[in-house]
C-alpha cells in the first residue's frame, strides 16, 4: 500500500495502522480492546523500581512506562490498571510497535502517529493525547540514555 | 411511569432520595420495566470489558459533545441518542461509571439540561458494583428504540457560562472542586502528560476549594447528609439554602459530582455548573484569577461597574 501523504513508519507501526484502518470505525474500539489485553507484563527488574511511576493526578489513569535502550535497540515497557483499558491499549500499541527498533527509528516515529490510526472519532483526540504523551516520553527516555 | 424510589433508609435523609439508588436496589431492579441503566466512563473502552447486565453506554466525548461548536448535542441530536439507547421521555435512567461516577454525574447533568425528569445515580458507581463482586457481562443489548421528543436544551438553570461567572463574583458562593495544588496554581500540568493546556494557574477570585472527594466515603458512596451539611453549609462553606451557587473544576466533570450533591442531596435550589471551568477561565482574556491559598477579592473594576 502506498500513501504519499503519510510519513514513513517502521514496519510494526505501519502494520498496526493498517489493521485499524481496515476496520469500520466502531469496530476499531474492539481492536484497541484486543491490544489492551495483549499488553505484556513488566519484566521483574522493573516491577519494584520506584521512580518509573509518573503519577497523573485526577482525571487520568496512572501509567508507568519506560523505553529501555540496550545496545542501540529499544524496548518499551508499560503498565496500567485493568480498569484503564484505553490506556493499556495505547501502551500495548507502543510496546508492540516500538520494541526492537533502533534508537534512531524510535526518534523518527512521527509525533502525530496516534492521530494516524483512525481512532480520532471513535476515541476522541483528547484521549489520543494520552498516547502522544507516552510516545513523547519514550523518545525523551531514549535521548536521555543516548546522552548518558 | 417512573420506577419506585429506592427505600433504603440511609437515602431517605437526603433532600431528594429519589435521585440515588444503592447497588442492592439496582441488582434487584434490573428487569424493572421503564428503567434503563446507562454507563458513562472516562475510559472509552471500559464498558466493553464488562458492564452491568442490560446497561447501555453513553460516552461524553463521542456521544454528548459536538466538537465543532464545543457544546452539547442539540435537541434533535439528544432525542436521537436517547431513543437509540431505548430511552423514552418517561424512562427512569440510572447512571453509573468509573472514577467515582465523575462522568456519570456529568452525563446526569447534561440530561438535566434537557429536562429529563427521572435521572438517578448509582451510589458508589462502577467501583462499588465491581468491589461487591456483582455480575458483569460483555453482552451489548440491542434495545427497541425509545420515543423521545426534541426538547430544547436549557442553558440557564443548571449551566453557567464565563459571563455568568463574572456576573456572579461577589454575589454568591463559588466552589472550586479541584485538588489544592490546582487551586493554588502550584500545579498547571505534569510533564509529557496530556492536558487541555492552560496558561495560568490559580482559581477564580472568591472561590472556595472543596475537592470533590470530600463529598464521598471510602467506598465511593456519598457521605451522610449531616456530614455533607458540615462541609458545605454551617461550619463549612456556609452556603445558605437560598444562595445561588456555581461549581467548577478543570473541565466540569468533577464539579458535576459536587453539583449533584448540593442540588439533590442537600436540596440547594439554585446550583449551576460552569462547564468551561478552569480550561476556559485560565486561558480567557481579561478575566481575573487569584493564586495561592487566599480566596481573592472581587476585582475593583467589576465591583465598581456593578455598583454604578
Amino acid at each position: 500500500m502506498t500513501d504519499a501523504a503519510a510519513p514513513v513508519l517502521p514496519d510494526a507501526l505501519s502494520e498496526i495502522r493498517e489493521e485499524f484502518l481496515a476496520l469500520p470505525e466502531r469496530e476499531r474500539l474492539q481492536l484497541l480492546l484486543e491490544f489492551s489485553r495483549e499488553l505484556p507484563g513488566l519484566p521483574e527488574r522493573y516491577e519494584s523500581m520506584p521512580g518509573l511511576l509518573e503519577r497523573v493526578e485526577e482525571c487520568q489513569s496512572p501509567v508507568r512506562a519506560f523505553a529501555e535502550v540496550d545496545d542501540d535497540v529499544v524496548h518499551f515497557y508499560a503498565t496500567a490498571p485493568e480498569e484503564a483499558p484505553t490506556t493499556r491499549g495505547f501502551a500495548s500499541i507502543l510496546a508492540q510497535g516500538l520494541s526492537g527498533l533502533t534508537t534512531q527509528q524510535v526518534l523518527d516515529v512521527p509525533d502525530e502517529f496516534p492521530l494516524m490510526i483512525g481512532l480520532n472519532r471513535a476515541v476522541s483526540p483528547l484521549r489520543l493525547n494520552g498516547m502522544a504523551g507516552m510516545l513523547t516520553r519514550a523518545k525523551r527516555q531514549v535521548r536521555e540514555q543516548l546522552a548518558a | 411511569m417512573p420506577a419506585p424510589t429506592d427505600p433504603t433508609p440511609r437515602l431517605a435523609e437526603y433532600a431528594h432520595p429519589e435521585r440515588l439508588v444503592t447497588t442492592d436496589w439496582l441488582a434487584a431492579n434490573l428487569d424493572t420495566p421503564g428503567l434503563v441503566v446507562v454507563e458513562s466512563d472516562e475510559d472509552v473502552l471500559l464498558y466493553e470489558t464488562g458492564h452491568i447486565p442490560g446497561a447501555v453506554k453513553i460516552d461524553w466525548h463521542t456521544d454528548l459533545l459536538q466538537p465543532v461548536e464545543r457544546d452539547y448535542l442539540d435537541g434533535a441530536g439528544f432525542a436521537e441518542l436517547l431513543a437509540s439507547r431505548g430511552i423514552s421521555r418517561d424512562t427512569t435512567i440510572v447512571l453509573y461509571g468509573d472514577k467515582n461516577n465523575w462522568w456519570a454525574a456529568y452525563t446526569a447533568w447534561v440530561f438535566t439540561l434537557f429536562g429529563h425528569e427521572d435521572v438517578r445515580l448509582l451510589d458508589g458507581g462502577r467501583n462499588l458494583w465491581v468491589a461487591e463482586g456483582r455480575e458483569l457481562t460483555t453482552d451489548v443489548p440491542s434495545p427497541a428504540p425509545g420515543v423521545y421528543p426534541e426538547v430544547e436544551r436549557d442553558d440557564t438553570t443548571f449551566r453557567a457560562f464565563k459571563e455568568d461567572v463574572l456576573a456572579h463574583l461577589g454575589t454568591g458562593p463559588l466552589v472550586d472542586i479541584r485538588s489544592p495544588q490546582e487551586y493554588t496554581g502550584e500545579r498547571l500540568h505534569i510533564p509529557d502528560y496530556p492536558e487541555e493546556g492552560v496558561l495560568r494557574g490559580g482559581h477564580i477570585p472568591t472561590a472556595r476549594n472543596v475537592p470533590w472527594a470530600t463529598a464521598v466515603a471510602a467506598d465511593g458512596t456519598y457521605k451522610p447528609r449531616t456530614e455533607l451539611e458540615a462541609i458545605y453549609r454551617e461550619g463549612g462553606l456556609g452556603i445558605q439554602a437560598d444562595d445561588s451557587v456555581i461549581t467548577y473544576c478543570r473541565i466540569g466533570e468533577r464539579s458535576s459530582h459536587t453539583w449533584f450533591a448540593l442540588k439533590y442531596l442537600l436540596g440547594i435550589e439554585d446550583v449551576r455548573n460552569y462547564d468551561g471551568s478552569w480550561t476556559e477561565w485560565g486561558n480567557a482574556v481579561r478575566v481575573p484569577i487569584a493564586a495561592g491559598d487566599e480566596v481573592g477579592d472581587v476585582p475593583a473594576a467589576l465591583a465598581g461597574s456593578r455598583a454604578a
